[in-house]
């Protein structure tokens, strides 16, 4: 409970509701409680004497207290709603905020996919969790002690009983248990197989038709669905068996209340309707064991979800923001690499080693390279998404950890490899470089990136709808949205992180011409040689050292690395348009 | 099309059950299923209507112990009675027992065998199937659904059956035993509850309604933002993104709390509802035994079966929820399992023809993928055995969907596909596709090491010839510097392994599967200078010796083909060799122009946007 437990400080808020919702439960419960011996008094005192009138008062005192007690349980109820779905709407802000300020090396951490889970199952899960404490988890345990000491004050022999049946009960429940917990554990290890292979098999389709693999693939998933059913029942037989035996520990239980409890009421030591009363709360207090129990195996999920959502709420940023924050006095656009070495982790192989180089402010950049030879880390140092291991990046001559984050951001305006559209108009995802963007801006940058034309054949043009239920866009009218995003930001410094690989030659060519209008500097990083032949400056990169530097004709003639390449792209020719 | 969240948003998963369309015939359905258990859920049902007496039984033993034993003072008897009641109490756990474990069986061998059908359903479905309907949804009829109907089988249905005999069982004792005090007790009960269940009820559907609604917006913002975090990063927009995120938290914390408070007010009424009743019968009860009409164990037993008869009142509402929405599950499996098979020749009973020469024909082939859009138009094409034909033409032409249909993913809609002169409707599937190879650029692994997946080209081949082909393919250079070697294991993927890594492992492969037809898809746009020429030369030791299509993009191989066919706009609009075409001088040479300057840009962008509305139509008629 270590981890649900460090969650409670979300609750402190609801301080109130937290502290009211187990008084009202505990209001319901004492009236509960107050039935049985109040129809004992019925028996033995109004039947006993023939006494009418003590009969129909305590039926109307029971009456009346039921009543008392729905309001209490109402209460609690109302009270438990708030605090446990205010408890969940905190805590997935908190969780919200915190994702906001990480580091793209926590994002690498997290997983996305597991990132979302946890903010919104997990978060439900938890917030389940607080409801039940606040009810369940106090009404179990009131149940269980009430009715021992109501049964006691009852027939305080009788409860004798109490002292054999709680451990044989407590004994098979913690049994069956610990026996099936782990079966249980299984069966979801063969679930997780059998999704996985269908899982591929949706993915893989082609590949499994196309070697005609169906005979195999049924097979394969035949023996994974057969294991499952036997592991599931296997685990299912061990569970049906709690039911059935605390049905009958309980029932022999009551056997020998009444057993004792009529020998007792031959004997003159209690009345009938002590009797009566007796084997109700015993039943009663039973029903608060189990439910107890029940309620404690859901803990163990809670569980599970505190701990994972914990581990967010526990990263810390790993860039540090500056102290100093300061800003260039005026900006110009340049940017400087000075012997920069980098790794993603202090384990992990540098994928930058001792890089050096200047883009002077209006100039271009490419930088080309196999993949993994260390494009991309290149220039997500220059925003700051990453720190240097070694070495310093400056951007108009300052160190980029000197910086103001918000203003260099503001500053560097970049297209990320993968081109991300979110939920709403054509127009607002251009928009998104910047929100105070006029639309004749907007449409000027959707012209620059050549993305206009395909804009206006949309149904609404700049208003049509992408994103999760907007139109499908082709990888390359994605990416060209993305670059019309970078360039309507009108930062000094644009980078282009492969983010034209989708888009044809030729288009490819007018938005590097468009580029070149503006007055910008701009980097760019490629795979295709004709990206980069027009660049001021290109640097290789080869396992993250940079093999040569200069523009297209210093690099024909000096740089075997870089011939390498352009024979294999252009004598072989890329004959079809688009990749 | 990837897995994960299709169109419906990612709010999909948390809608609720929808409305069954057709309740009779999807339970017909379910009932073909369980028919295989018959003699079980036979069993079963003796079994539950045994405890459901049983359970009955007892507090009526307790009744006569008070009024026959206890107060007369017969201990002798209460013994006896005591020993009937242990036996009662015995048959009924051990009766229980067996229930559950009987339906525990027809539950797991039921949801068995509809995972199995799915699955093989799953492996007859044409490929339009997985191109238009997000993986998504399918994964989860497969799993969510499933569980459903697996949980309703374990529990639901054995709980209703024995909630509605307790809950007539009770009534009628009660009847029976004292009719005034049995009008008090079922009148308090059975009505209030059925005037909750009325009042909350449709109040509890309408607020969960929205809550889910709100809740699949904030998830969907929470999904996306979370997807693109690093451009929310890149651009300055995390606060944008908190003051979205926080209004619609705020909007869901407002929904939820009035559909739950709704929700978790019905277990204290219902709470009271039962205390209510059982003070009538204990005030009622003790005025007819001073009234002498009745009994002190009577109103003892009552009491019982008033507590008994408030659990069914409650369960059967909480089950036809479930009910409701496995049957939801149960219809949307079936409509999976209604869609059509893929078109078969064995079905023709024909298809045994043997492919060996490996020759390729298409006359007059014209096709659309939803029947509006022509994405071929009257092709007719002859590959030689052993030839290299090179497909040629702007993204959208055509080339992909010649491809759908050589490997006969998709039916031609007019025309004839001939191989060995054989009409490809008469060639078994099975056996075609023994003899087809493809390599596409996106190569796709299994979860599973690197042997296990050059393997899946042909599932009896030796270690040896596993390295041989990977030799061949020039993958097993990298592949012997992976940290296992071929026992390495990838990710589904990928994630290990590069991607021409990954092509390179699919071309040995295809090399293991030795095929006499070859379909290669080139495009190597993301790959690195070596990794490439490795890609190159495999392909090339690919090709030798089998009838091959190309999806060019290399010069090299063009210029290498037997045959070049250009595609434009779905037709064949020039073929030949590379010199024959350059002296054309047609749309080929205007073509490999383009890439040094001028050329029919726009005709690509054209076409390929013309392709991808056509694939939209379609998906959105399905």
């Amino acid at each position: 409970m270590h981890e649900t437990r460090r969650l409670a400080s979300f609750l402190r808020k609801y301080k109130l509701l937290v502290i009211l919702a187990p008084l009202m439960m505990i209001g319901e419960v004492a009236i509960d409680l107050m039935q049985p011996r109040l129809t004992q008094h019925i028996i033995d005192v109004g039947i006993a004497n023939n006494d009418l009138s003590t009969v129909l008062q305590t039926g109307a005192l029971m009456v009346g207290l039921s009543i008392v007690g729905v309001v209490f349980g109402v209460l609690c109820g109302v009270f438990a709603v708030r605090a446990g779905l205010g408890f969940a709407a905190d805590l997935r802000a908190a969780l919200f905020r915190k994702v906001q300020s990480l580091s793209f090396a926590n994002l690498d951490k997290l997983e996305t996919g597991s990132l979302i889970t946890r903010l919104t199952n997990d978060v439900t899960q938890l917030s389940d969790a607080v409801q039940m404490m606040l009810r369940i988890m106090v009404r179990a345990p009131l149940l269980l002690i009430g009715s021992i000491i109501m049964a006691v004050f009852t027939a305080p022999k009788l409860s004798l009983l109490f002292v054999v049946l709680i451990p044989v009960l407590l004994l098979i429940v913690g049994l069956v248990m610990s026996k099936a917990f782990p079966r249980f554990i299984k069966v979801q290890a063969k679930l997780d197989h059998i999704n996985r292979i269908m899982q591929e098999n949706l993915a893989g389709v082609r590949v499994v038709k196309a070697f005609a693999r169906h005979r195999y693939e049924v097979d394969r998933f035949g023996r994974g669905n057969d294991d499952l059913r036997d592991t599931t029942l296997s685990a299912v037989y061990l569970m049906v068996l709690i039911a059935p035996v605390l049905m009958l520990t309980v029932n022999f239980g009551f056997v020998a209340a009444l057993w004792f409890g009529g020998n007792m009421v031959n004997d003159g030591e209690i009345e009938v309707g002590a009797l009566v009363a007796f084997s109700n709360y015993l039943m009663q207090s039973m029903f608060g064991l189990m439910m107890a129990s029940m309620v404690l195996m859901r803990f163990t999920r809670a569980e599970a979800s505190a701990q994972r959502v914990n581990e967010v709420l526990d990263s810390a940023p790993v860039i540090v923001a500056s102290t100093t924050a300061s800003v260039p006095a005026a900006p110009i656009g340049k940017v400087q690499f000075d012997h920069v070495s980098f790794s993603y982790s202090s384990e992990s192989e540098p994928v930058l080693r001792d890089i050096s180089f200047t883009v002077e402010p209006g100039t271009s950049l490419a930088i080309l390279g196999s993949t993994g030879s260390g494009k991309s880390s290149i220039v997500s140092l220059i925003p700051r998404f990453y720190d240097v291991t070694n070495g310093r990046v400056l951007v108009d001559d300052m160190d980029v950890r000197e910086w103001d984050e918000t203003r260099l951001r503001d500053h560097v305006s970049i297209a990320l490899q993968e081109s991300v559209l979110f939920s709403g108009t054509v127009r607002d995802n251009i928009r998104f470089g910047r929100p105070d963007a006029t639309d004749a801006e907007v449409e000027r940058a959707a012209r620059m990136a050549q993305a206009e034309e395909f804009i206006s054949g949309l149904e609404d043009g700049y208003d049509s709808l992408v994103g999760q239920r907007g139109v499908n866009l082709s990888g390359g009218q994605r990416q060209r949205l993305a670059i019309a995003r970078a360039i309507v930001r009108g930062a000094p410094i644009l980078i282009l992180d492969d983010s034209t690989s989708a888009v044809d030659v030729a288009t490819e060519r007018r938005i590097r011409n468009a580029l070149a209008e503006l007055n910008m500097t701009v980097i760019l990083v490629a795979q295709r040689i004709s990206a980069v032949v027009n660049a001021t400056k290109i640097i290789v990169l080869e396992n993250g050292r940079i093999v040569a530097e200069g523009n297209h004709e210093d690099l024909m003639t000096n740089s075997p690395a870089y011939q390498e390449i352009y024979r294999s792209q252009i004598e072989s020719g890329v004959a079809n348009g688009a990749a | 099309m990837g897995p994960g969240p299709g169109p419906g948003g990612p709010g999909a998963r948390f809608k609720e059950a929808p409305e069954v369309k057709n309740r009779k015939e999807t339970v017909r359905r379910l009932w073909q299923y369980l028919k295989h258990e018959r003699l079980r859920l036979i069993v079963a049902v003796v079994l539950i209507i045994g405890t459901s007496a049983l359970g009955l039984v007892g507090p009526l033993l307790m009744g006569r112990a008070i009024d026959d034993y206890i107060i007369p003072g017969d201990m002798n008897g209460l013994a006896r009675l005591m020993l009937i009641m242990l036996a009662v109490y015995l048959g009924n756990s051990l009766l229980m027992w067996l229930q559950a474990l009987i339906m525990s069986q027809v539950a797991q061998r039921t949801v068995h065998l509809l995972r199995t059908d799915i699955f093989a359903k799953l492996q007859r479905l044409p490929l339009r199937f997985f191109d238009t309907r997000p993986h998504g949804d399918t994964m989860s009829r497969v799993t969510n659904d499933v569980e459903t109907i697996s949980q309703i089988l374990t529990e639901g249905a054995s709980q209703i059956v024995s909630s509605v005999l307790t809950g007539v069982g009770v009534i009628v004792l009660m009847l029976i035993l004292e009719p005034t005090l049995a009008v008090i007790s079922i009148g308090s009960l059975v009505i209030l509850s059925l005037v909750v269940n009325r009042y909350i009820g449709p109040r509890t559907r309408v607020g969960f309604r929205e809550q889910q609604k709100h809740l699949g917006t904030l998830n969907g913002l929470i999904e996306e933002t979370i997807s693109g975090q690093r451009t929310v990063m890149a651009y300055n927009q995390e606060n944008d993104r908190i003051e979205q995120f926080l209004e619609q938290n705020e909007t869901l914390r407002q929904h939820s709390v009035r559909a739950q408070t709704f929700a978790g007010v019905v277990g204290p009424i219902m709470n009271f509802v039962n205390n209510f009743s059982i003070a009538m019968v204990a005030g009622a009860g003790g005025w007819l035994v001073v009234d002498g009409r009745t009994t002190v164990g009577v109103v003892a037993t009552f009491l019982s079966y008033t507590r008994q008869l408030s659990q069914p009142v409650n369960q059967i509402s909480q089950m036809y929820n479930q009910l409701q929405s496995a049957l939801a599950g149960a219809e949307r499996i079936f409509e999976i399992l209604d869609e059509p098979d893929e078109i078969d020749a064995a079905s023709h009973e024909i298809g045994h023809q043997a492919i060996t020469r490996g020759e390729v024909e298409f006359r007059d082939v014209s096709f659309s993928y939803d029947g509006v859009t022509p994405i071929l138009k009257h092709v007719s094409l002859h590959a030689e055995p052993g030839s290299v034909t090179a497909l040629v033409g702007p993204t959208g032409a055509g080339k992909t969907t010649i491809i759908n249909l050589i490997t006969r993913f998709y039916e031609i809609d007019s025309g004839h596909i001939l191989i060995d002169g054989t009409d490809l409707k008469d060639i078994n599937k099975v056996e075609l596709r023994r003899q087809l190879g493809i390599v596409l650029q996106d190569g796709f692994l299994f979860a599973g090491t690197v042997m296990e997946n050059i393997r899946y080209g042909r599932l009896d081949a030796s270690d040896e010839d596993v390295i041989e082909a990977a030799k061949m393919a020039q993958a097993d250079d990298f592949i012997s510097h992976l940290p296992d070697g071929y026992d390495t294991e990838l990710t589904e993927r990928g994630g290990n392994v590069s991607q021409g890594q990954r092509q390179l492992i699919t071309i040995a492969r295809a090399l293991l599967a030795n095929p006499r037809i070859l379909i290669l898809d080139e495009a190597t746009s993301n790959v690195d200078t070596r990794t490439e020429r490795y890609i190159q030369e495999g392909m090339t030791r690919l090709m030798q010796g089998r009838t091959s299509f190309v999806i060019a993009h290399r010069l090299s191989t063009i210029r290498g083909a037997d045959q070049i066919l250009v595609i434009n706009q779905g037709e064949v609009i020039e073929r030949g060799t590379h010199t024959e075409l350059l002296e054309q001088g047609g749309f080929y040479a205007r073509l490999s122009g383009s890439q040094s300057g001028g050329g029919d840009e726009e005709i690509l962008r054209a076409e390929e946007e013309e392709e991808l509305r056509a694939m939209a139509r379609a998906q959105a008629q399905q």
